[in-house]
């Protein structure tokens, strides 16, 4: 039953894009954008990660579709009809995604608890989180303590996006307001 | 079968990122090509966490009375993934802003014409 | 939209609640779903909420640009601090079992303080970038 939720939430997640891009007014394709965010919310919860799923709810579908409607506002409305065929695009797109069937059928089918993935460290982190750590969610333990260097690292990414959007959009304002 | 029944996972992601690329590489737009990139960060979203799942298991917080847990480690990487995915966007976003701009407009080949 | 009755009552209902689940998702993340990221970027929605009903203009009296630059760069000093208060206390650099004498109350702190710093910086950015995008003026169309 949960295989069938997951598989049936993907197919519809692929369909999105393939109207995604088809579709040839931005602000559709940003308003399906939204809507594959929540998607892939969905899935994410039937998947088991609840962390995950609340950003991505949160980034996916809110902070990113709304900087993608500021963006469009101020840009302009409509993607101009492509001058030629783009086949070779096309090609080259069905050429990788054939590379990369061929080798994910190597890769161990869905929920094997045998899988390499669940045999090394995770096992120890579900094990020592509470004992070390005392905190009950391992996500946020392994986050901010076992591999804190990366939380880090990631914090010091969004101030600089911060700092490198202030410094290209700074000078212009409302006109009005002066 | 059974095989491509345990692998419908992978395959929905290879067919994201391909869509993805595909989107990148064939549309003049630079705004569309933004959402293209996106769009192939979260394949990779799905491509981790997929295969973390246990069937019968539950969130990775340790509680009473539960003995299956999913795999913690895809849902730590995946976190930051997502958080520079957004930065790596708005970035993007800014300089298409500066563009339109400096050039008035923001399909490629228009740009590439008023550049010579 | 903020001649709209129904919008200004709905969004001055919903903006002390929603910073009240960011707070509550914040120190949560110990125990259920949730952490630093999440709480910022809520926390984030209210002001941006409320910025996109009443105005820019009140959205920035409410929340000044000066005051997020000054929350976004604070978020990653805590961090970094935190990190400089393991070395301080006799460790390597952002080992937090030396914060205290029981090495578990130590992880707690160091996971609190962490988890302040990741929500200061998340929230201040995508609050910024919201003020910078908001804020640019179309430009005239050319002639």
């Amino acid at each position: 039953m949960e295989t069938l939720t997951i598989n049936v939430l993907l197919a519809v997640m692929a369909v999105t894009v393939t109207a995604m891009a088809l579709q040839r007014n931005l602000f559709g394709v940003v308003v399906l954008f939204g809507i594959y965010s929540f998607l892939m919310a969905t899935v994410l919860v039937a998947l088991d990660a609840v962390d995950v799923a609340m950003t991505e709810a949160a980034v996916g579908a809110g902070v990113s579709t709304v900087l993608l409607l500021g963006a469009l506002y101020l840009t302009g409305g409509t993607e101009a009809k492509p001058s030629r065929r783009p086949l070779l695009p096309l090609a080259l797109s069905i050429a990788v995604g054939a590379v990369l069937v061929y080798g994910m059928l190597g890769l161990p089918g869905f929920s094997d608890p045998g899988a390499p993935i669940h045999v090394h460290v995770a096992p120890h982190y579900l094990e020592a989180s509470v004992r070390e750590t005392g905190v009950p969610n391992v996500v946020t333990a392994v986050l901010a303590s076992y591999r804190g260097y990366d939380t880090l690292g990631e914090t010091a990414v969004v101030f600089t996006a911060g700092i490198g959007v202030i410094a290209l959009l700074r000078r212009r304002r409302e006109k009005e307001s002066r | 079968m059974s095989a491509i029944a345990g692998h419908f996972s992978y395959g929905i992601t290879v067919f994201l990122m391909v869509a993805g690329l595909y989107i990148l590489m064939a549309r003049a737009n630079l705004l569309k090509k933004l959402i293209g990139l996106a769009l192939m960060q979260t394949s990779v979203y799905l491509l981790y966490i997929a295969p973390g799942k246990l069937i019968g298991g539950t969130a990775p917080i340790i509680a009473e009375g539960f003995e299956r847990y999913s795999n913690p480690l895809p849902h730590v990487l995946i976190l930051t993934a997502i958080v520079v995915g957004v930065a790596t966007l708005a970035l993007g976003l800014a300089l298409v802003v500066r563009i339109r701009e400096a050039y008035g407009s923001i399909e490629e080949d228009e740009i590439l014409e008023r550049e010579d | 939209m903020k001649s709209d009755i129904i919008l200004r009552v709905i969004a001055k209902l919903l903006m002390p609640f929603t910073l009240i689940f960011a707070l509550y998702v914040q120190f949560h993340g110990d125990f259920g779903p949730g952490g630093g990221f999440q709480a910022g970027v809520i926390a984030a929605a209210a002001v941006v909420f409320y910025s996109i009903i009443f105005g820019l203009e009140a959205g920035r009296r409410l929340v000044p640009g000066w005051v997020v630059e000054k929350v976004l760069a604070t978020g990653v000093l805590v961090y970094a601090v935190t990190g400089l208060a393991g070395i301080a206390l006799g460790g390597n650099y952002l080992d937090y079992f030396v914060l205290d004498a029981d090495p578990v109350t130590g992880q707690h702190r160091g996971i609190f303080w962490v988890e302040v710093g990741v929500a200061l910086t998340v929230s201040g950015v995508m609050i910024k970038l919201f003020y910078m995008f908001a804020g640019r003026s179309r430009e005239p169309e050319d002639a």
